[in-house]
């Protein structure tokens, strides 16, 4: 058995070490471990509740607009306010053109590099060498869509900054609903760069997916993971949080279940932080980090849904929702135009790396698609925001599923004062160590089984990790 | 240097100090521009990668221009191709390589508490290499810095009060190594790709721009956010907004910080043009030193 460690592992958002111990040119083990620690739980404390949504955006900034989403619906619920439809429908087109822009960034921008050969200059080169399978034209197609993709992600992040304000990390989301109070010609504006870019999805990123599929078939056997996925819901449909483009929902040891929130816990056995507060619900989480702990391998906490590891992500919620797939499924599958075809009709295929791209892909145009409507429901020269009043002492939560998967955020006030703040986010659903009873995490338990043809070029291990978008 | 004189007016253009830096100075500056793209090191600290992804707006020129023809990027975790001890080698191998010629870009703060355990952004020779090291090590070779980003610059929202890990800005962590390298703050949360991309057309063409006391090129952190305002107006006249649905009104009231803050966000505007924070919200004064905590609480009156 030999060990191999990728750190850092690039083309992703933050710090991740993955490390795997190979036997027999298959992967036997692995561990995930987060290198960075911020403390953003610690130092919201003591501030005014209403900073939250500016400062837990910079968590992440590619999907900025996620924890905005998730904060400001988390102060909805302390400060027992409802958004406004106005307010409701402007908060999921910016932070569904967030959706749009991470989507478009992590296949041709931070996954692509995994399956076609860019550029021979630096920063394109080195690269691992070995298993890469399109054919020079195909190859091309790629690196030229990747310049494309570039262009692409930029304007769907100026669909962000329309009624966002700036992106990343967005101005106009705020408890009550939106800052913004759309415009006829902001409206005209947007739907023009939203027919750009849901042109490019559904006629370009989507069949290029499935072409990069075709060539790489055996992925669909490879990064298999844990097969329980939690989905929060994202998107409402309606003014009272019923109906979501992605229902909530959890997909546990082949069940379908509803969500929630109270089998939550995170555990730290083997994570930096005090073991005073292991198995908690974020609720009541408490964060004190442990930087020399011994045994600990990773930043990340262990969060268990009812005792099990769970995958999110898109995978996770086209899933559990069983979305109707494009017409390039049907050819890709070999079916008639005329049939419906829903996710789970890729049957096994789902859990896998390619699983989950597609279902990025995929879940991308159903994004885009709901955005055309929702653009047509707002109403011109109406404000999104509502006057609101900064509670005394409240609870409350906001549940959102980044574009990379569930999120969610948890706060206490006391005295209009943070008194404690958790966050919950998707690569901590997806990225995490081993929890107190040793179960592994989802990515690590994806990587088992993982080949490794040459433990210089561990192609496979960075496809599976990516296939995440940690 | 494939950068043309149109390109460099782009960039840089839309500041009165821009003004001073006159189109000949500039045909001159290009002309003795040196020919090869210059080798840049890009890492990450204490960050939320949010400078990156802002940088892949640039327009005029646009990103794919600026890795292509402009720099060569020798590392940068959130693009390039390669992972783990391939990465780490080509880093250290660049390093030395163009020694005392290379640029380092640094994103994000440095954590120093716990001997700088909290940020692990790599491992060689069996051993893990943390931010504060990795950018000790690189900034003594390194031909100048830039800090981009307020958690580079001035430490930012990782060190907001108590300061949980002990972040640093570059400046300091330097100051304490006793590092020479020149250091050009490019702060905001994130830095408008223009301020980076005009930062760096600056550099290769006339070397370091005109700073001010916070090391920020005064091209773009000269004019003051309130000063400039298009809603200067509706202070002037004493019309201030109470709620975020008035727009024909100033918004200092509803906790806007332009008068303490500078920079060109005002005519820059921001996503190629589309929109800015004032205008859709409040200036929270990201590109200051004070930022967060000395802007805190961002939506109560705090100046003005």
């Amino acid at each position: 058995m030999t060990k191999l460690v990728i750190d850092p592992v690039t083309r992703i958002e933050g710090h991740l070490k993955i490390e795997v111990d190979v036997k027999d040119g298959k992967v036997v083990d692995a561990r995930s471990s987060g290198g960075l620690f911020r403390g953003f739980e610690i130092l919201l404390n003591g501030r005014d509740p209403r900073d939250a949504s500016q400062i837990t955006q910079r968590i992440c900034g590619v999907c900025p607009a996620a924890h905005a989403t998730a904060s400001v619906r988390c102060l909805d619920s302390a400060f027992k306010i409802k958004p406004t439809a106005q307010g409701r429908i402007l908060r999921n087109l910016v932070f569904a053109s967030n959706y749009l822009h991470s989507h478009i960034l992590h296949f041709y921008h931070l996954a692509a590099l995994d399956y076609a050969k860019g550029s021979e200059t630096e920063p394109f080169i080195p690269r691992y060498e070995g298993d890469y399978r399109l054919d020079k034209a195909t190859n091309d197609l790629v690196v030229g869509q990747y310049l494309e993709g570039l262009k692409m992600q930029a304007l769907a992040q100026e669909m962000v900054a329309i009624w966002g304000g700036k992106m990343p990390h967005v101005s106009g989301f705020v408890v009550g609903g939106c800052t913004a109070t759309p415009t006829v010609e902001e409206i005209a504006t947007f739907k023009k760069k939203l027919t750009v870019v849901k042109k490019f999805i559904d006629e370009t990123y989507i069949p290029t997916v499935y072409l990069v599929a075709g060539a790489y078939q055996d992925l669909f056997e490879i990064g298999i993971g844990c097969k329980n996925f939690i989905s929060h819901g994202v998107f409402p449909l309606d003014d009272d949080d019923k109906n979501f483009l992605f229902k909530s929902g959890t997909y546990t040891q082949g069940r379908e279940l509803p969500f929630d929130p109270k089998d939550i816990r995170e555990f730290v056995k083997y994570s930096w932080y005090d073991n005073s507060t292991t198995g908690l619900n974020p609720r009541v989480g408490k964060t004190i980090p442990a930087p020399n702990k011994s045994g600990a391998y990773s930043y990340i906490k262990a969060v268990r849904y009812k005792g099990l590891p769970h995958e999110t992500g898109p995978l996770a919620r086209v899933w559990i929702t069983n979305s109707v797939l494009s017409y390039h499924a049907n050819k890709f599958l070999g079916l008639s135009d005329d049939k419906e075809v829903c996710f789970r009709d890729l049957g096994d295929k789902a859990f896998s790396i390619l699983g989950r791209m597609i279902a990025r892909a995929e879940e991308a145009a159903m994004v885009a698609a709901a955005m055309e409507k929702w653009t047509d429901q707002l109403k011109p020269d109406v404000s999104g925001a509502q006057e609101i009043k900064v509670p005394v002492n409240a609870e409350g939560v906001g549940f959102s599923e980044a574009p990379r998967g569930s999120l969610s955020h948890w706060i206490t006030i006391k005295d209009k004062k943070i008194a404690n703040y958790q966050v919950c986010s998707a690569t901590i659903w997806n990225a995490n160590p081993r929890d107190d009873q040793g179960i592994p995490g989802p990515i690590e338990q994806a990587l088992i089984g993982t080949p490794v043809a040459d433990m210089d070029n561990p192609i496979n291990v960075v496809r599976v990790i990516r296939s995440f978008d940690p | 240097m494939s950068l043309t004189r149109r390109d460099f007016l782009k960039v840089c253009g839309g500041t009165a100090a821009f003004l001073g830096f006159s189109k000949l100075q500039i045909l001159e500056a290009l002309a003795q521009a040196k020919a090869g793209n210059p080798p840049v090191l890009w890492i990450q600290g204490a960050g939320c990668t949010g400078c990156s992804v802002s940088l892949l707006n640039a327009v005029d020129p646009d990103i794919a221009k600026i890795l292509l023809e402009i720099i060569s990027l020798k590392f940068h975790p959130t693009v390039m191709a390669s992972a783990g001890e391939m990465a780490m080698a080509k880093l250290y191998n660049a390093a030395e390589t163009y020694d005392k010629k290379y640029f380092l870009v640094v994103e994000g703060a440095i954590p120093v508490a716990a001997n700088g355990r909290y940020c692990i952004v790599g491992e060689w020779k069996k051993k893990d290499v943390t931010m504060v090291d990795l950018t000790k090590r690189l900034g003594q070779q390194a031909a100048g810095v830039l800090a981009v980003g307020s958690c580079a610059s001035f430490g930012g929202i990782p060190s907001a009060k108590p300061n949980p890990t002990g972040c640093k800005p570059v400046q300091a962590i330097f100051k304490d190594a006793k590092i020479k390298a020149p250091v050009v703050n490019i702060p905001g949360c994130p830095p408008h790709p223009g301020w980076i991309v005009g930062t760096i057309a600056h550099i290769l063409t006339k070397g370091i721009p005109d700073l001010d006391r916070f090391k920020r090129p005064k091209l773009f952190f000269n004019d003051n956010i309130h000063d400039n305002c298009p809603f200067l107006k509706y202070y002037e006249e004493e019309k201030f907004a109470k709620t975020w649905a008035d727009k024909e009104a100033c918004r200092i009231k509803l906790g806007c910080k332009g008068p303490d803050t500078n920079s060109n966000c005002y005519n820059r505007i921001w996503n190629n043009g589309v929109n800015w924070c004032v205008d859709n919200a409040i200036c929270i004064g990201c590109v200051e030193p004070s930022f967060p905590d000395g802007v805190s609480p961002l939506y109560e009156q705090t100046t003005g």
